[in-house]
């Protein structure tokens, strides 16, 4: 019989870590979901080799250094291309003919991690004819995330499930002129990144800096708890445009939010609902 | 029902893979008077299945079935089912929460993710249950549950259409039962009915 080793972070310790996040360095976890920080905090106590907890504390206080790595390694930064492909058909199909008749389209990505969420989106502009007169604002709270979506740089190995993707998401083109190849990686076309601003952004403690007609925000908030939730969909609210698009990932809502009566979901069941009021 | 005439348990966790389906949907059939705990399924399964699953067991069941969504509320007489390409972890004793990070074991959902969070949050108060699979995931997961307290079952490695799952939970932690796969149901019927 094995023996697990029980090494896992407790509640009162994680309060500590996130106290000393926000106090010394600004950033504010303490309304994210616990569990799933639990998990990341135990994972970053095993991938980088931290005998216990005081030793991770201890770090983070003596080598400011170490602070981007925690907040990269506390977030989940794991994307796709075309995630959830029907979505992207609905985007397609249904909300791409009311942007063609705005004369500017400005869109926020909201915690797009890497970049793969944007790099779909300006395909799919380009395809429908539209990019020339879009704006795709990419922020994230990871600045080392954010970082990629500048080089526009994915894993080759990726690229055969992201085609896949995008044939469901109704492309009909060779995915791969979108990219050269080079040793293990997919360099995108630059014309995509001509349209998109890059920065990051905090959904906690930063404000709405411009009006969209289009906001994705996609498991993001899944880490977030209800009261954070309901806070970061108001700030979507005032950001987004009368008749504007609002696309969370395929397990979230507004339902339970304040913000639901003003919103009308699609009727298909994909995750994007319509500014109404 | 008087608080003493149910068991301590209040929640079962179920983590099947490969040839797990017809030992799910059976022990769901028979659970229908268990109403006082919830059911949560893991089972891996590729992502375009999404809702088949859920309305399979609907067909087998009076009780609720539902694919967990963000921030669920945990409710006594539903079935929960993991939802595809997320890991489903516990709040607390009242709420689900979901997950998309790293694959385990090659798996998301990963059973050991929702078993060791389930541990976590009901300690003794859960049962957990590892079924046929292919795959090593669910047994560190058990491991954890029988070490907060819970009660593990384990499908007899013979009855399993895949027995390489089921082996790797015994390997590793000291199971309170092995079962066949068609006493599963039963059994729980007497573990959860009485204290
Ligand atoms: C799982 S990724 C989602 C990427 C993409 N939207 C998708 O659905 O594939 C979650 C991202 O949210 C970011 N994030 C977490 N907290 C944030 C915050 N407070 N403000 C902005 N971004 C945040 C993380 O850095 C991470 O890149």
């Amino acid at each position: 019989m094995k023996h697990v080793e029980a090494n896992n972070v407790r509640d009162e310790e994680l309060d500590l870590l996130l106290d000393e996040l926000f106090r010394t360095y600004g950033y504010d976890f303490t309304n994210y979901a616990r569990a799933s920080l639990k998990r990341r905090v135990n994972r970053l106590m095993i991938i980088d080799r931290f005998p216990s907890f005081a030793e991770l504390l201890y770090r983070l206080r003596q080598d400011p250094a170490y602070l981007p790595r925690i907040v990269e390694e506390l977030t989940v930064n794991v994307t796709e291309m075309f995630r959830d492909p029907t979505m992207f058909k609905t985007l397609r199909e249904q909300v791409l003919p009311v942007l063609a008749t705005h004369p500017f389209i400005r869109i926020w990505h909201a915690g797009c991690a890497t970049g793969e969420e944007v790099y779909s989106m300006a395909i799919l502009l380009e395809e429908a004819n539209l990019l020339h007169k879009s704006l795709l604002y990419a922020t994230d709270l990871n600045p080392s995330a954010i970082e990629n979506i500048r080089k526009g740089v994915f894993p080759l190995s990726e690229m055969k499930q992201y085609s896949e993707n995008y044939i469901l998401s109704g492309g009909k083109n060779e995915f791969s002129k979108y990219y050269t190849a080079k040793y293990n990686w997919a360099k995108f076309d630059d014309r995509l990144k001509s349209k998109m601003i890059i920065s990051t952004h905090n959904l906690v403690s930063d404000r709405s800096f411009n009006e969209f007609v289009l906001i994705f925000c996609r498991n993001v908030l899944i880490y977030f708890d209800r009261h954070l939730q309901d806070k970061v969909l108001d700030l979507f609210d005032e950001s987004l445009e009368k008749l504007g698009f609002l696309v969370l990932g395929s397990k979230e809502n507004i339902r339970f939010s304040g913000i639901a009566r003003k919103f009308k979901q699609l009727e298909n069941k994909e995750r994007i609902w319509r500014k109404v009021m | 029902m008087a608080e003493s005439d149910v068991s301590k348990y209040r929640m079962v966790v179920i983590g099947g893979s490969a040839g797990s389906l017809d030992v799910i949907l059976r022990i769901v059939s028979e659970a229908r008077q268990l109403t006082h705990v919830a059911f949560v399924i893991i089972v891996h399964r590729s992502k375009s299945a999404d809702s088949i699953l859920a309305d399979l067991l609907s067909t087998q069941t009076p009780l609720l079935v539902k694919e967990v969504e963000d921030k669920e509320s945990i409710m006594p007489g539903i079935v929960y089912i993991a939802p595809p390409d997320y890991h489903l972890l516990l709040e607390n004793e009242r709420t689900f929460s979901l997950d998309a990070s790293e694959k385990i074991n090659y798996s998301r959902p990963s059973i050991d993710v929702t078993f060791e969070s389930a541990a976590d949050i009901f300690g003794p108060a859960l049962v957990g249950i590892v079924l046929s699979g292919a795959n090593a995931d669910g047994a560190l997961g058990l491991s954890a549950i029988a070490a907060a307290g819970g009660y593990t079952i384990v499908q007899e490695p013979v009855t399993a259409e895949v027995d390489f799952m089921p082996r790797q939970a015994i390997n590793m932690t000291r199971v309170d039962a092995i079962l066949e796969g068609e006493e599963i149901g039963g059994f729980l019927e007497v573990l959860l009915k009485k204290a």
